[in-house]
């Protein structure tokens, strides 16, 4: 409270004692008979001036930060593609520095040189073919050279990456992300969203994950987590269940969404190829850290649940936005095991890390996976260490719900309760 | 309607416009059809809701510079509800972070700047009584003023505004169950936008109908200021890109309310599986970008335009390559509708798309590099005079070139890759189209309040506002640039986080944050100034004089006094181009537009 009160004192006092100054200033200048629009000379020297000074201290300002926090915020590139970015970042700034102190050093300079000076009239220069003929053809002619070589780095950044690069999917959601390995056969299972269950977070697609959804679909789980269509169509159709409107609306609108839901995967169910199976069952599900192998060519691809994420990976120079509905990709090839660019980095607790760079929500900013960076035995090592999708999924089969009234739902003697 | 009435009266002489001039305070102050009080009243509601943005970016930078600690500045205007303890909620902060960059971009730059002075110097320096309807231009304020109010009022709210960002990416916006501002939040930003963009699309009509039709005898498309050339490109790109984000909104509002999937598929939001399917979130980028890149330079061609004419001023001397400035923001606005895919680099967008992109949008830099060394070659051996107007003037070039270079890097894909979505994006267009229309629209009001209100704003204080700007505002976005070379993703709550993987960019970026703190704050404190001295002069300031910065184009030859139908008699013929300034064989160092060619004169033929 008082920080409030002080804080409104001292603005008050504050504009009353610009007031004054003002007030006192006027009546200087009705005196001096100086009139507000007439610059003065000397106020125009000031000014020019201080343009120098501003110029100077800006400049001193700009090399400073450059010393200090430079081009290596986050190191030099850890991937092959991205020295080549690294590469091209460095010439481009090469040129709009170059181009950044020219253009402000004539323009603060000019402001300096050329203020009024009694008996000088200035130069009437209208215009001058040549000269604009000139700085139209050489920011042409620098910004082919920056078109072509951005293009030659962009054109082998998103091409296809080779056969045998590793597969690697992200999948990304409100507020974290999950990775899956492709497994021996390096080829991703089959997904679809309306397989995910809470056993089956990522949604592959199985014969039996397929079952799985449509069971759950129907009947809901024993433990009362997943209600079904079975169970909520007996709560709507039993008379002696009287619902609030807005309860009543909810249920009917989940009802028919999943039956629709339902349909589409009856039909999924029918058209599925029992061959796929075995692609998706000898994935590798990994949560809180991603493993990569040195100088192996990975191709992630990327999926969302919910909202769109973005993968970025700082250090690699790599980054895709992760979009609902649509699958994205890139390449990259680490260059450096996480223990070498401790090293680079000067720093033992350095880590390589994936961040979430697409506004998603409230815990936006917490949204990372460390990223670790192996070396060829280390990883192998870490590979066999890890169970298959089959391990985890086929381990323990989930019990469909007997229809009966589930914890948290709304009974006849509650609705009559609320009535009362 | 006014301006009809006035033409039919000119003919009768003076003593008619008395029966004008007796008017109630509704009619003259509220629902005013004179374009002159029309655009006073944008120019106030922009200046409110600009301080209103000023103050959101203090609270979130406060949040980012002293993570966790409890503020009372904080908690004095966020209470408990969304500062627990002086300490920013994570929702509010993404609020305050989306109306920041609503306000700014949409109610201060594009309905301030745009609003204000095409309202004010159109008919002025065209040579009309007003615009070609009064009364579409005052639905068009008072939109506006709706839109704003919903806007300011959307902070309010239980479950708080819009929280998506500025851009409102779906599905993040379309979903209440992945952030609480995506609920009424979000419904009453896009009524607020749906009526901005109403506002915005009469405004533009009206003036590209009145600089095309009511252009006084004389005044030749090629004798226009480049002020009225910059409205009016301005009001082209809105008409055709505004539009384009109203269908956005309204596929958005569908998609929120009506169960449809333009932008929704296959999505699992707060345990509830949607059976939206084959939407496309891209589709709405696309459309968003396809106003937002135009709408980029309907922000930044006024704020050029301006500050060409008070360069000329200024410096005594004619814009130079008056020709080429006119293309070059023919080109700039043409361009614009090309590039919108710059923003879409990782989206998941075709790569080869991509590269087209690549290709137009660096094609900007031409024109633009043209108007930069245009400007410098105004200034040089020009007999400049400083005025804060001229300041800030010169303050625009620097901030173009500065902002300007940083695109380049942007516009290349390849380099996107590693910088997207950082700070380095924040301090770009910050610097290039936030600052540099700040600064074109406070050497606007410099220059042009003695038109507007008849007196002067102190020089003095005009001087300590503008080193002030310049130096808090150059000191919070250049140091922005390294924190996003460090990596740091914007639209970040807070950056300890980076403690857990890379100490070393961790102390990098909370000291850069620090330090961009408290420029910001100086910068906010520095705008005191200007509000205490355009508050004060508008009522107190010393009574202006006619023409005070000897200038040629037609609205300094309009009385001190503002009234109906601009000038008292006839209409001035227009002789000449507007930037005869130190013209060989005059004494004086301007000649006015309405003064004929002597006898032998060559009319400069730019």
């Amino acid at each position: 409270m008082s920080f409030k009160l002080i804080t409104l004192i001292v603005i008050v006092l504050g504009v009353v004692a610009l007031a004054q100054l003002i007030r006192v200033y006027e009546l200087s200048s009705k005196l001096r008979n100086r009139r507000e629009e007439d610059i003065t000379n000397r106020d125009n020297r000031l000014n020019a001036n201080l343009l120098m000074g501003f110029t100077f201290f800006f400049y001193i300002g700009f090399i400073w930060l450059m010393l200090k926090y430079g081009w290596t915020g986050r190191g030099d590139a850890a991937s092959v593609g991205g020295e080549e970015t690294d590469w091209l970042l460095n010439l481009n700034f090469v040129i709009i520095i170059i181009v950044f102190f020219i253009t402000n050093t004539l323009l603060f300079y000019f402001g300096y040189k050329y203020i009024r000076k009694p008996g000088v009239k200035a130069y009437y220069y209208p215009h001058n073919n040549k000269l604009e003929l000139l700085w139209t053809v050489v920011p042409a002619v620098v910004l082919a050279v920056i078109i072509i070589l951005g293009l030659k780095v962009w054109n082998s950044a998103t091409s296809d990456a080779s056969k045998e690069a590793i597969r690697v999917e992200l999948f990304s959601k409100q507020f974290d992300w999950t990775a899956r390995y492709a497994g021996e056969d390096n080829i991703l299972g089959h997904f679809d969203y309306k397989l995910t269950t809470q056993e089956n977070e990522l949604a592959l697609m199985t014969t039996e994950s397929l079952d799985s959804a449509i069971r759950q679909m129907e009947f809901g789980k024993a433990d009362g987590t997943v209600m079904g269509i079975q169970l909520l169509e007996e709560k709507l159709n039993n008379p002696k269940n009287i619902f609030i409107p807005e309860d009543l609306e909810k249920m009917e609108n989940d009802l028919d969404r999943k039956t629709r839901l339902l349909r589409l995967l009856v039909q999924m169910r029918a058209r599925h190829n029992k061959k796929w199976d075995a692609e998706a069952y000898d994935d590798i599900i990994q949560k809180d850290t991603l493993h990569l192998c040195v100088n192996k060519e990975y191709e992630m691809t990327f999926r969302a649940k919910d909202v769109i994420h973005s993968a970025y990976f700082p250090h690699f120079r790599a980054q895709m936005n992760t979009v609902p509905g649509l699958t994205t990709r890139l390449k990259m090839t680490p260059k450096y095991t996480t223990k070498q660019m401790r090293g680079k980095m000067k720093n033992p607790k350095f880590n390589y890390v994936l961040m979430c760079n697409k506004i998603c929500g409230s815990a936006h900013y917490k949204m990372k996976m460390i990223v670790v960076v192996d070396s060829p035995s280390e990883y192998k090592a870490w590979l066999k260490s890890k169970q298959t999708f089959k391990d985890v999924f086929l381990a323990k089969p989930v019990e469909a719900a007997a229809a009966t009234p589930l914890e948290g739902t709304v009974t006849p003697a509650d609705t009559a309760k609320i009535i009362k | 309607m006014g301006a009809l009435a006035h033409e039919a009266h000119g003919h009768h002489g003076a003593h008619d416009h008395h029966e004008h001039h007796e008017e109630g305070f509704v009619s003259k102050y509220i629902f005013s059809m004179d374009h002159k009080m029309i655009g006073k009243q944008y120019l106030l509601t922009a200046v409110f809701m600009g301080v209103v943005a000023m103050l959101l970016s203090i609270l979130f930078r406060i949040q980012l510079a002293w993570p966790g600690e409890s503020s009372d500045f904080l908690s004095m205007f966020l209470g408990e509800t969304w500062a627990p303890g002086g300490v920013l909620k994570e929702n509010m902060y993404l609020g305050l972070v989306t109306i920041h960059g609503t306000i700014m971009v949409f109610f201060l730059l594009t309905g301030g700047l745009s609003g204000t002075f095409s309202n004010i110097l159109i008919p002025l320096q065209i040579g009309a009584r007003d615009m070609a309807s009064g009364f579409l231009n005052m639905l068009s304020y008072w939109m506006f003023f709706l839109s704003s109010m919903i806007m300011l009022c959307s902070l309010f709210i239980e479950t708080g505004p819009a929280m998506a960002g500025w851009t409102i990416y779906p599905p993040l916006s379309a979903l209440p169950q992945a952030i609480e501002g995506s609920g009424l939040g979000m419904t009453m930003w896009l009524v607020s936008m749906a009526i901005f963009i109403a506002s915005s699309l009469l405004g533009s009509l009206n003036y590209i109908v009145t600089i095309l039709n009511l252009r006084t005898a004389g005044m030749k498309m090629t004798r226009l200021p480049l002020t009225v050339w910059a409205f009016f490109v301005t009001a082209v790109l809105g008409v055709l890109s505004f539009p384009v984000l109203l269908s956005a909104a309204l596929l958005l509002l569908m998609d929120r309310s009506a169960g449809t999937s333009f932008y929704l598929s296959d999505i699992i939001v707060g345990g509830e599986m949607l059976d939206n399917h084959g939407g496309s979130p891209l589709l709405y980028q696309h459309l968003f970008w396809f106003l937002g890149h135009p709408e980029v330079y309907i922000v930044l061609l006024p704020a050029l335009g301006l500050s060409s004419e008070i360069i000329a001023t200024n410096s005594r001397k004619p814009i130079f390559g008056y020709r080429a400035m006119i293309g070059s923001i023919l080109a700039i606005g043409f361009l614009s509708f090309i590039v919108w895919g710059h923003h879409m680099f990782i989206t998941g967008m075709n790569p080869f798309l991509g590269s087209v992109f690549v290709f137009t949008t660096l094609l900007i830099a031409i024109p633009s590099a043209v108007k930069v060394f245009n400007y410098l070659t105004t200034l040089w051996r020009g007999s400049l005079v400083l005025t804060p107007a001229m300041l800030f003037a010169i303050g625009l070039v620097s901030t173009f070139i500065t902002g300007g270079v940083t695109g380049i890097i942007l516009a290349d894909s390849a380099l996107d890759i590693a910088i997207h979505d950082t700070y380095f994006v924040v301090a770009h267009f910050h610097i290039v189209m936030g600052m540099s229309a700040v600064f074109g629209m406070f050497a606007g009001v410099y220059h042009w309040f003695p038109k507007m209100y008849g007196r002067m704003l102190n020089t003095r204080l005009g001087y300590a506002h503008f080193w002030i700007t310049i130096v808090g505002a150059y000191g919070v976005f250049f140091p922005m640039h390294f924190v996003g070379l460090a990596g740091a993703p914007r639209r970040y709550y807070d950056y300890s986080v980076y403690g857990e993987f890379d100490t070393n960019s961790y102390e990098m970026i909370m000291d850069l944050n620090v330090i961009v703190t408290v420029f910001a704050i100086i910068a906010a404190i520095g705008q005191g100034f200007f509000l205490f001295n355009f508050f004060y002069s508008i009522f107190r300031g010393p009574k202006a004089v006619q023409n005070p910065w000897k200038s040629n184009t037609l609205e300094w030859t309009t009385p001190v006094e503002h009234m109906h139908g601009n000038w008292p008699g006839a209409i001035p013929e227009v002789h000449r181009w507007p930037y005869d300034y130190s013209k060989p064989g005059y004494e004086e160092d301007f000649v006015p537009q309405d003064v004929p060619l002597k006898e032998g004169e060559e009319e400069e033929t730019h």
